[in-house]
């Protein structure tokens, strides 16, 4: 008899559904566009970091020093742009350089080295966020250049009355998706994810996709970065030291892409980002305390978790391979 | 010969004066020597929350010149915002006995064992700006409850009665636990008690984080158009408050009032038009104070724990007609 097994991905989109009816319901003003736009912009950096966390997990890697890298990378450009005589333009390119350093050595040491990915990103975040206090910047937060035409437009800047960081979350999400659903890139990553031994046999130059992985990642930390150095109108590199990057993983893993690679997509990334950010919205109206939020916040993920392990149990086949699993 | 005769003379010369000067005690040696050599050789250990940010660099640049000066060491262990990292440095220092530690404190109660032990073991020491629940032989700070009590009445003016305005304030805490945050939230609502008019729409926690300040203000904001007023707990996170009302077009129309260090980023905050008002404590006022009390400790023979002294240090106004070259300091000009 066949039986319909519900996805996690579907489990939380009815969830997110669920939450958005009930507070539409009891909430006078959640349903307006206003306040619609505010609920995706307050996610919308955790959905960009979301996307490039998702990317590498499908891979079977995973990057931890995604925040660090956002934060030292971001505050450095600004740094450079208001303390020194280098030009925005310049400032920017130097950024670039730095973070596809730091995603070049992440994956040359994940792919060459073989050193598990979850140690070499952890450590790698506190070596990019070392670096950064010790030579980039003297104190930890960096305010935007006064009277610069970029981040005024990045941060205030509107597309058809859609808020840019939110248009950068989507532009990026599309061009995520048209990756991995429409080319060789793309179909190579998922082929890596599910069986890196398979996959290398039948001829995907593994070891050069996996650093491209993280190069991929580092550069959407830092288009991230600079997203939120101009919402925010400044940049705290405090963020490295809460709890950011578990949020990201919470966005990943609650929309369903298995930390055990090969599965999922954009549209999981989405469906997570849209839970936290109706789960944040809400309880944010409802004037719910601090320490109450994080406690809700966590309980799902727990849910979320244990659900994973039941719908997407571990192959034992392929995860106790060379490239280990997380 | 004549010459040699001459030199005898001089140097005989000197001698009687610098003996007589003796005599008159004008090399003042009875306050100098104990003062000096009280003081050299005697060791300061600083914890901070993190070091990289204006209050922490500012004390540490101003104590630091005057540890050099003195002769007596310095050291600042960093716990990088990790409480739990602190614990085990104020551990280490007990081992280490220095003659004074300052520590500065992430919340009211983490800490205040320890800085027991710390007495126990006949280690002074001075707490700066953010206290715990014990008190110990020096505080150095603000005080908070009379910068909470500042700031609700400075929403009070700009949002109570006869203003006509909606009413409506935001609270932004800081790191929930906190001295600062504790104290300030009793003075706002003691204040906000007397003036029924003030309706408190959101009392979140932003953590010190600017970008979450910001989220919280931006549905605040869209539930409560009419927003009259936000305060904050610090003027490094409620930036992000402010970005989201300018984003909202609503510059001008809600006031922000928070509290800071003084320093020009917070300066420039204002007159960018993010901030309305920061009650100052002002760190270089701060750092001076923080070398009297240390000078104070080291030279007292008060055993540790024996006399518990507090010093609020005063605050100030900075508001867009006040800022100055004179009232916001830059961490250079204290190095």
């Amino acid at each position: 008899m066949p039986r319909i097994k519900p996805t996690q991905e579907g489990i939380v989109f009815a969830l997110a559904v669920v939450l958005f009816a009930a507070f539409s319901l009891t909430l006078s003003n959640f349903l307006t566009p206003g306040n619609l736009i505010a609920l995706v912009r307050s996610v919308a950096i955790l959905g960009i970091l979301g996307l490039g966390m998702g990317l590498v997990i499908i891979g079977r890697g995973i990057d931890l020093a995604m925040v660090a890298t956002m934060v030292v990378s971001s505050s450095w450009v600004l740094a450079l742009a208001t303390h020194s005589d280098t030009s925005l333009g310049t400032a920017l390119m130097l950024g670039a350089v730095f973070v596809i350093l730091v995603g070049l050595i992440s994956g040359v040491l994940v792919a060459y080295a073989t050193v598990p990915p979850i140690f070499t990103t952890l450590a790698m975040g506190l070596v990019v966020y070392g670096i950064g206090r010790a030579w980039l910047f003297q104190v930890d937060v960096q305010n935007t250049p006064g009277n610069s035409r970029f981040f005024e437009l990045l941060g205030r800047g509107t597309v058809l009355g859609i808020p840019m960081l939110i248009v950068a979350f989507g532009t990026l999400a599309l061009v995520v998706w048209a990756l991995l659903r429409w080319t060789r890139v793309g179909r190579f990553i998922y082929a890596t994810g599910d069986n890196p031994a398979a996959a290398r046999i039948a001829g995907v130059p593994l070891r050069l996709l996996m650093v491209g992985q993280y190069v991929a990642t580092s550069l959407i930390a830092y288009l991230a970065g600079l997203v939120m150095a101009a919402a925010d109108s400044g940049m705290s590199t405090r963020v490295y030291n809460s709890t950011m990057i578990y949020d990201v993983l919470l966005v990943v893993v609650l929309g369903g892409i298995g930390l055990s690679g090969g599965r999922g997509g954009v549209r999981n990334v989405l469906v997570g980002t849209l839970l936290v950010g109706v789960l944040l919205n809400g309880m944010t109206i409802n004037d719910i305390p601090y320490t109450l939020q994080n406690l809700i916040k966590s309980v799902i993920l727990l849910f979320a978790i244990i659900v994973d392990s039941i719908i997407n149990p571990r192959d034992e086949q392929t995860a106790q391979q060379e490239q280990g699993d997380i | 010969m004549k010459f040699r005769h001459l030199l005898t003379a001089a140097l005989a010369a000197l001698l009687a004066t610098a003996a007589l000067a003796d005599e008159k005690g004008l090399d003042n040696h009875v306050k100098r020597t104990p003062y000096y050599d009280g003081l050299t050789g005697k060791k300061v250990v600083f914890v901070p929350l993190a070091m990289g940010f204006d209050l922490t660099e500012g004390w540490a640049a101003i104590m630091r010149k005057q540890a050099k000066d003195l002769g007596y060491s310095f050291d600042i262990r960093d716990p990088n915002w990790s409480t739990d990292a602190g614990t085990r440095a104020i551990t280490a220092i007990i081992a280490e006995k220095p003659d004074l530690a300052i520590i500065h404190n992430p919340d009211l109660q983490s800490y205040a064992r320890l800085e027991q032990r710390l007495v126990q073991a006949g280690i002074k020491v001075l707490q700066v700006n953010l206290e715990t629940t014990n008190p110990t032989d020096y505080y150095v700070g603000a005080d908070w409850v009379k910068v909470g009590l500042i700031e609700a009445q400075a929403l009070v003016d700009h949002c109570g009665k006869g203003t006509n305005t909606s009413g409506k304030v935001e609270i932004l805490e800081g790191q929930p636990t906190a001295a600062s945050n504790l104290y300030e939230l009793y003075a706002y609502y003691h204040v906000f008690a007397d003036h029924p008019e003030i309706k408190v729409v959101a009392d979140q926690a932003a953590t010190y984080d600017p970008s979450k300040a910001r989220a919280i203000t931006e549905t605040v904001l869209q539930q409560n158009p009419d927003l009259c007023g936000i305060v904050g707990n610090w003027d490094n996170q409620d930036v992000g408050a402010g970005a989201a009302v300018q984003a909202a077009g609503k510059t001008g129309s809600v006031f922000i009032v928070t509290s800071g260090g003084g320093s020009q980023t917070g300066c420039d905050n204002i007159s960018k038009g993010l901030l309305s008002e920061i009650v100052s404590y002002d760190v270089p006022l701060q750092g001076n104070a923080l070398n009297e009390a240390i000078v104070q400790l080291l030279l007292s023979p008060a055993k540790a724990g024996e006399i518990k002294s507090t010093y609020f240090t005063p605050l100030t106004l900075q508001t867009k007609d006040t800022i100055s070259p004179h009232n916001c300091w830059t961490l250079d000009q204290l190095k």
